[in-house]
């Protein structure tokens, strides 16, 4: 389960939408290193640690997001597999404490591939308001593997939708396929 | 729709999919030696094709696939006489005359070039 970026799914409609959302916690490792405190040094001044949610693993949850949306269109019989960013932009930092919500919506989907169009928010706890703030946008296209790559062989059962999203998909009430 | 429109239209969707600039989409241009476009970026550009002008693009259509797979169309390297035959009637809106002259496998890709993509539109949309 390390490599799953979403926490749960907590809305779909089959083909057109999928929202899900993710905790930032300070518990996260990486979140130590990135970026950790820095001794003065060289003449330029100390610097405390920053611990902020790195903007590859923030397209890598739109991109879980997004591929669960574009599988599930297909019963999860197709390798769905991220293929493109086609754009990833990002407003603010991500800090502890915080939740992301990711909304994919899928643009074109066919049988070779889809693309899919991604919100990215946040929600702040101490916010009296308790609006959710757009952050970012991260647009995606994926391949259905098995129908593109002619001549190479892939293993018969589907590697990509494994049991961290089984279990993912379950948590959040949603019927798990196989 | 002129062809200068289609021109243009093409052109944004080529510099949005593979982010690329203005002036580097002309005609002649080819899509992956010299705009950079991968494998999956034709199914990226099928796809804002679809979208900026309304229709639908069967799989193949524009790209035409395993041609380079089948021994009776690919031999020592080059396309066979009924490889290209095969070609010219699968994309009738790419230009072979180039490409014929010395027809390596290779160089297969030189013909798909911006033209060739303005020429599909025009005969989806029923201009040509």
């Amino acid at each position: 389960m390390r490599w799953m970026w979403i926490d749960r799914i907590v809305e779909l409609e089959p083909r057109r939408r999928l929202v899900a959302i993710k905790n930032i916690s300070l518990a996260e490792e990486h979140l130590h290193d990135h970026f950790a405190a820095r001794p003065a040094l060289d003449g330029r001044p100390a610097r405390p640690a920053l611990p902020i949610m790195p903007a590859s693993l923030i397209i890598e949850g739109m991109a879980q997001t997004a591929g669960i949306l574009v599988g599930h269109a297909e019963e999860f019989r197709e390798k769905v597999i991220l293929a493109k960013i086609g754009r990833a932009e990002f407003d603010r930092d991500v800090t502890p404490g915080l939740t992301l919500r990711y909304t994919a919506t899928i643009q074109q989907i066919d049988k070779v591939g889809a693309s899919t169009a991604g919100l990215v928010e946040l929600l702040d706890l101490s916010d009296p308001a308790r609006a959710a703030a757009e952050i970012g946008r991260i647009d995606l296209m994926f391949s259905h593997i098995d129908q593109n790559m002619a001549g190479l062989d892939f293993p018969e059962h589907n590697f990509v939708f494994g049991e961290g999203f089984k279990t993912l998909l379950r948590m959040s009430g949603i019927a798990v396929p196989g | 729709m002129t062809r200068d429109a289609i021109f243009e239209k093409v052109r944004d969707v080529l510099v949005d999919a593979l982010a690329v600039d203005h002036d580097e989409v002309t005609p002649t241009a080819t899509l992956t030696g010299d705009l950079g476009a991968e494998s999956i970026d034709f199914l990226d550009i099928v796809f804002k094709l679809e979208q900026a002008f309304g229709f639908k693009i069967a799989q193949g259509e524009l790209f035409p696939e395993n041609v380079s797979q089948d021994p009776e169309y690919v031999r020592e390297g080059k396309v066979t006489a009924k490889g290209i035959a095969t070609l010219k009637e699968r994309m009738p809106h790419a230009d072979f005359s180039e490409f014929e002259k010395d027809p390596q496998i290779g160089k297969v890709a030189e013909i798909f070039t911006v033209d060739a993509i303005v020429r599909f539109v025009e005969r989806k949309l029923g201009r040509a």
